[in-house]
């Protein structure tokens, strides 16, 4: 096995344990993980079968074999933004109908306690 | 029994000129007999904006974050809803909007049916005209709304309007959180309301800042084009 290939392997696995250690502490929601759960899966099965990036760049007709790799990742990478905003205006969404929520709420409450006072 | 408007005053930071605006809004008698309340949305402002309009006897809201003019008047909107009121009309809190000029806007309601009444600076070119670059994004959007909507709405910016029973149903569940004058005025049309101009006076502001100001200008020609169109191209 090659040096690198070794490398790769250990990066993955730590970053594995990583991601499952943020899961079990509840700082990561599982749906936010399985895309860096499948990334994960995708280096390692790329660290241990080298030829299968030789047999993908021949398939799609790319030149240099490290072009495939950053093409990939960077379309990857964008998609995975362009979720994480749609996830920021759910967010959003959610907030103001809560912050409203909450001022409506105060306003009975005091009005209620206003009258009980009388 | 007479009807219930409530008036919506959307507030950041506006202490300097509640006093003037409150006791004169309070004190206004509106046509037909219908009752007056008006609520301040206090939208997370850095001064006393909050206890200056307690002090003044209004209905204060408070809202817990900053949510934007949109979100603040929406806010108002769903008081109205929840609080059975007949219709709700937006003033800024910042002086513009004389409540001397609200019977204008009930009448022309009143007598036309229109969901929708805004109150515009330039059908009568009377009083606070605005500068010359602000007249020039006005006109802009006078094109655009009517591409759009195919109403010539000549102050499609002007947060000066009223809002039937209709149009505060369909604003409670929707309604832009930014710059949502012209945006909304596409949502309305879109949903089959009627919307309707009628001349008002206004004045400059008395305190506070616009909260459009020059950095943020072609910001927001561009944004809320974009959110015109999107409104527009969305199924109702």
């Amino acid at each position: 096995m090659l040096r690198i290939q070794i490398i790769t392997i250990v990066v993955n696995i730590l970053f594995v344990l990583y991601i499952s250690r943020l899961i079990v502490k509840g700082k990561l929601r599982e749906e936010y993980a399985i895309v860096w759960v499948i990334c994960t899966v995708f280096l390692l099965v790329f660290s241990f079968w080298t030829e299968g990036l030789e047999l993908l760049r021949r398939l799609t007709g790319v030149v240099v074999a490290a072009n495939l790799v950053f093409t990939g990742f960077i379309f990857a990478i964008l998609i995975y933004l362009l979720h994480l905003s749609v996830v920021a205006s759910k967010l959003h969404n959610d907030n103001k109908k809560l912050a409203q929520e909450i001022s409506l709420l105060k306003e009975e409450f005091n009005k209620h306690l206003e009258k009980t006072e009388k | 029994m007479p009807g219930k408007v409530l008036i919506v005053i959307p507030c950041y930071n506006e202490e300097a000129s509640l006093p003037s605006l409150l006791p004169e809004l309070l004190s206004t008698t509106l046509p037909n007999g219908y009752q007056l309340e008006a609520v301040i949305i206090n939208d997370c402002s850095k001064d006393n904006t909050s206890a200056v309009a307690k002090k003044h006897n209004a209905t204060v809201i408070d809202l817990p974050v900053n949510l934007g003019i949109g979100g603040a008047v929406q806010t108002g909107i769903r008081y109205a809803l929840d609080n059975d009121f007949d219709m709700a009309i937006q003033l800024d809190g910042d002086g513009q909007h004389p409540p001397g000029e609200l019977p204008k806007l009930i009448n022309h309601h009143l007598q036309t049916g229109a969901n929708i009444v805004i109150g515009s600076r330039f059908i009568e070119k009377k009083g606070f005209q605005s500068s010359f670059a602000r007249r020039m994004g006005i006109k802009y959007f006078h094109w655009l709304n009517r591409l759009m909507t195919g109403l010539s709405i000549y102050d499609s910016t002007s947060g000066f309007r009223l809002f039937d029973r209709k149009a505060i149903a369909l604003a409670s569940a929707n309604y832009p959180d930014e710059y949502p004058e012209p945006e909304s005025l596409v949502v309305f049309s879109k949903a089959g309301l009627k919307i309707s101009e009628v001349a008002v006076v206004m004045a400059a502001r008395q305190g506070g800042q616009s909260s459009i100001r020059s950095f943020g200008s072609l910001y927001y020609c561009f944004k809320v084009s974009l959110a015109m169109f999107f409104s527009f191209i969305r199924k109702p």
